[in-house]
């Protein structure tokens, strides 16, 4: 069966009325921090799930894609707004519900064949019967004759594909995926999504609805209906579009690359608005990228080379990506971080050096040193506070705490740790401060021995 | 797809089975014939008969097995519960975790001392209630490092394992059985095998104890070893070390390396790794026809349980957030039940004992603390470099290794009377020559962490330093003391901790009618057991317990936690 007749087109008639599986309606989640402040991860998500389609979340990490995901699973509680599922709040695990996990989440000490039977024991399935089933979800998936290996015999593949078979057996209404391909090799991941493609097209399985969550913007394109982009800082929808591209879909294809380039356009955009709002906030708890000094160097020698080879300022990112050999989402932070030390600018999807940022390039090693340390103060107001308390402070001490605390007012606490990381790795490879790590503590000895 | 689920007909036995089934079946008569004896009548005063003769040591060494097999089944049964419990509710978890952490700080024997005539009281006229103070207090040296091992990692079960067990409609009890359970078992195994072998040092004291001046003896290898040093006869003494070598060794053999062998399959990594633990045991019973017709029992167990329990309802709710005002109420309580009896302790004590008596107790406790920390510095002086010497030898390590287990597991208090001997001989200072018999059991501990941890220094490292033209005491501060580190740490808490426990039979020994007492809160405790003197015995406890929990809290703990801060290879 063609699969362009499933999906209504987005032009066709709204007077058929599509069942939707799920809905939201200024759904918002916020965690507490360890001293009381709400931190708020998603805000005023407003989105729905219709029978026969395929929607992609996609965003970059810390758009709370996954929470999102696991909200509408029932796994984790909202804290505003609504979520119905098939006109029903949330309030619990959503039965008929079926979900592939980015680790697989197999269970080591179970053969592949009682990895499936899990879910169908825990709906009192009689052993016949359950075996039976459990047997045709794994020739379904194309895992016949590994019914009796362990998950750790296998490769990540077909540790994967018992996670489909784990999922497909309780004959499930929605299938939620939370970046199902992601811990896959590039040709296994292509061939399990083509294999999945096949499945739904051709309803092999009963599945009414299908939502994955992912970064990677050609997988989106390649099996979306309908991609959900969310940004980061809280997480928000940012925009949303229809693929109607025929399956199968070729990645070559120019239709296909220019949607690619529209996404990534779509996904570096930042609305003035919100930028002018994220300039006010003192910016302590700017989120910084993780990312090492080294990549950093090496993104903006490479944008340097291109430069010189094409005579063109202006450098796509899909092309950039492919010229470094990144998978597109790899490219994020690394982007991120030259755009937040004004080494790099992002318009319209595609990257260009900035002056500070060719002399970067061009500087020996010293020089890279200064210029990156009159950036770092200049711009990561992070960076400046730590750099200024010590100064202030007789002895020149301080303790990573009391910034891990600071930082905690804005971000969670994991992710206070890793910003904190950041701004250490930064500001040591500058030299406007030291750190030591089994004290823990911040100071200005010996920061600059040689300058 | 159509497929028959008939159960198979009956296997035909095969050579195996012919020579599997009488051995299962004998077992079945001799634990049943066991369990009649240890049950004889009984009266306090009255003094069982202990044969020296070497024929009897089967039969003992049978009973005290069985004791050591009871007392496990019972942790297992405890470490179940009260883990589960603890990891699952917020607020037992608040009072089970701190008790189960002052529970493990209370010497073995302590417990002994207190329960023994209470589980006497409980059966008058028959051994039962020795045979279960004894159980008990085999318990006791095992259930709660066990406990805290389940607890542990119930609580570090992956997300996504979680997650998937809710989303695929698991109730608790599949849950357990399925996910959680199978996640802990490696740790709770090895935590088990490390249990077990301090056991056998506490079966072996545990078994002739005197109490309110009255010897009670079960019949044991430890009752026989006692009536053999009250005999002076050496020739005894040494049957029963041949006789507890056989035992841990069978032991070993037959219970422990094929539970091993099959828990294989719970580690919780995805790869393969190359050498996995085998156990001939374990494979000749797999290739038994009738003898695997046994396992089908356990499946159909499963199968009735899941059919018995209930099925999560379809609309679940899930796990409401936490309530403010409940943990309000709930440490107010606490507090105020802490409060009560820190008052009633600071009233009961000047009553019962008068303070100079508790400082005395308290400076008894001093004492044995100073003798258990410079023989654990000793030790390690002593073990640490033959430690890397052998783990830096992969052949040796192979060989040596096994034997520092078994050494660890061995009951040192059997070797007791061959130092005794000696001090008495050559008439040597009790207070210092008696304190080596602390560590004897434990010392072990340090020597097999530090030959693990040095086999453990990868290679690169080695030749690195090799390359850079290290060596001899460069060597060892830069790369060999660093790196075994972490190891030593662990060896080390072990073995502080077993040699508080072993202070209590260790500060009075005898021979014959010579008695030997050395200063300290060891020799004070087994003396008031004696005694009998229930009030002096428990503050003796409390003191131990005390200064255990402060040199964990204030020494080891800090000294762990740098260890895995700042030395870990990887």
């Amino acid at each position: 069966m063609d699969a362009m007749q499933r999906p209504e087109p987005a032009t066709a008639a709204p007077a058929i009325q599509r069942v939707e599986i799920f809905r939201t309606e200024h759904l918002r989640k916020s965690f507490r921090t360890p001293d009381g402040a709400e931190l708020l991860v998603l805000d005023d998500v407003n989105m729905h799930l219709l029978e026969d389609e395929i929607l992609v979340l996609l965003g970059r990490s810390g758009s709370g894609k996954s929470t999102l995901l696991r909200m509408l699973a029932g796994l984790v509680p909202k804290s505003g707004g609504v979520a119905l599922h098939r006109g029903q709040p949330i309030t619990g695990p959503v039965p008929g519900l079926a979900m592939v996990f980015q680790s697989f989440a197999l269970l080591p000490w179970l053969t592949v064949l009682q990895n499936v039977e899990l879910g169908l024991e825990a709906l009192k399935v009689p052993p016949a019967e359950r075996r039976a089933r459990a047997i045709a979800a794994i020739d379904l998936i194309g895992l016949d004759g590994f019914e009796s290996a362990y998950p750790r015999e296998l490769s990540g593949g077909m540790r994967q594909r018992v996670g489909f078979a784990r999922a497909l057996v309780i004959n499930p209404d929605v299938l939620l995926m939370d970046e199902p391909f992601s811990a896959l090799d590039v040709l296994t991941a292509e061939t399990m999504r083509t294999d999945l493609l096949d499945l739904w097209t051709e309803r092999k399985i009963p599945t009414r609805g299908i939502l994955l969550v992912s970064h990677n913007i050609e997988e989106a394109v390649l099996m979306a209906d309908r991609i959900i982009i969310l940004g980061s800082n809280p997480g928000r929808i940012i925009n949303e579009m229809r693929i109607d591209l025929p399956h199968p879909r070729n990645r070559e294809s120019q239709d296909f690359r220019d949607l690619v380039e529209v996404i990534y356009g779509a996904m570096t955009a930042r609305p003035g608005g919100r930028d002018a709002a994220r300039r006010q906030v003192p910016g302590v708890g700017l989120r910084l990228p993780s990312l090492s000094v080294n990549a950093l160097a090496g993104l903006l020698e490479e944008l340097d080379a291109l430069e010189k080879n094409t005579a063109n300022t202006r450098i796509s990112l899909p092309e950039l990506a492919e010229d470094m050999r990144f998978s597109v989402d790899d490219l994020f932070p690394l982007i991120e971080g030259a755009e937040l030390l004004g080494f790099a600018q992002v318009e319209d999807g595609d990257i260009m050096l900035l002056p500070a940022g060719r002399t970067f390039v061009d500087g020996s090693l010293q020089e890279r040193k200064q210029i990156f340390a009159r950036h770092l103060l200049e711009r990561v107001p992070l960076v400046a506070r730590i750099r200024s308390v010590l100064d202030e402070r007789f002895n020149h001490r301080a303790p990573d705490s009391r910034f891990l605390t600071e930082l905690e007012d804005h971000l969670s606490e994991d992710e206070a740790r890793r910003v904190l990381d950041t701004a250490i790795d930064w500001g040591r490879y500058a030299e406007i401060y030291a750190y030591d790590d089994n004290a823990e503590v911040f100071s200005l000895d010996n920061p600059q021995a040689e300058a | 797809m159509a497929l028959n689920f008939r159960p198979p007909p009956l296997p035909v036995p095969n050579r195996r089975d012919l020579i599997a089934l009488p051995l299962i079946i004998a077992l079945f008569f001799i634990v049943a014939h066991a369990g009649r004896e240890m049950a004889v009548p009984f009266h306090l005063g009255q003094t069982l008969d202990i044969s020296l003769s070497p024929a009897v040591l089967p039969e003992y060494g049978l009973y005290t097995v069985l004791r050591m097999l009871a007392a496990l089944a019972v942790s297992f049964a405890f470490t179940l519960g009260y883990a589960w419990l603890a990891a699952h509710n917020r607020y037992a978890e608040r009072i089970l975790i701190p008790a189960l952490d002052v529970l493990q700080s209370v010497p073995i024997l302590g417990y002994l001392s207190i329960t023994v005539t209470g589980f006497m009281a409980l059966f008058p006229g028959s051994l039962i209630g020795v045979q279960l103070a004894v159980i008990f207090a085999v318990f006791t040296s095992q259930a709660w490092n066990m406990t805290f091992s389940l607890y542990q990692s119930l609580k570090t079960v992956p997300r996504d394992l979680q997650e998937a067990a809710t989303l695929y409609r698991l109730n608790a009890w599949q849950r357990f059985w399925k996910v959680e359970l199978p996640f802990a078992m490696p740790g709770l195994l090895w935590n088990t095998m490390m249990s077990m072998s301090g056991g056998w040092f506490f079966v072996v004291a545990s078994e002739a104890i005197t109490v309110s001046d009255q010897t009670v003896m079960v019949p044991g290898i430890g009752s026989y070893i006692a009536a053999a040093i009250a005999q002076k006869n050496l020739p005894a003494i040494g049957w029963a070390i041949v006789a507890m070598i056989v035992i841990i060794l069978l032991y070993d053999t037959l219970l422990f390396r094929p539970i091993v062998a099959w828990a294989d399959k719970f580690k919780f990594e995805m790869t393969a790794s190359g050498d996995a633990p085998r156990s001939a045991v374990l494979d000749f019973l797999r290739r038994t026809r009738v003898l695997r017709l046994l396992a089908v029992i356990p499946s159909l167990l499963w199968e009735a349980s899941v059919r018995l329990t209930p099925r999560v309802p379809l609309r679940a709710v899930a796990a409401k957030s936490r309530r403010r005002w409940a943990d309000g109420v709930f440490y107010a309580i606490l507090m105020v039940f802490a409060a009560w009896a820190l008052v009633r302790l600071l009233q009961v004590l000047p009553r019962d004992f008068g303070w100079p008596m508790v400082g005395h107790v308290i400076l008894l406790g001093l004492i044995t603390g100073s003798k258990v920390f410079v023989l654990v510095a000793l030790s390690a002086l002593v073990w640490v470099p033959i430690g890397v010497w052998i783990g830096l030898r992969p052949r040796w390590a192979q060989r040596v290794q096994p034997l520092a287990q078994f050494l660890a597991a061995f009951p040192a208090n059997l070797l007791f009377p061959l130092f005794v001997v000696v001090i008495v001989h050559w008439h040597l200072n009790v207070d210092v020559w008696t304190a080596p018999l602390m560590i004897l059991g434990s010392m072990w501990y340090i020597l097999f962490s530090v030959v693990g941890a040095a086999s453990a220094i990868p290679t690169d490292m080695r030749e690195a330093a090799q390359n850079l033209g290290l060596r001899g005491w460069l060597l060892w501060k830069r790369l060999y003391l660093p790196g075994i580190f972490p190891g030593f740490v662990t060896g080390a808490i072990t073995a502080s901790g077993g040699a508080w426990n072993a202070s209590i039979v260790a500060e009075v020994v005898s021979w014959g009618d010579k008695t030997l007492v050395a200063t300290g809160l060891g020799a004070y405790i087994s003396q008031t057991t004696a005694q009998g003197k229930t009030a002096q015995i428990a503050l003796g406890v409390g003191v131990m317990s005390l200064l255990v929990i402060l040199t964990n809290r204030l020494f080891w703990h800090r000294l762990y936690d740098l260890a895995q801060r700042r030395v870990r290879l990887d």
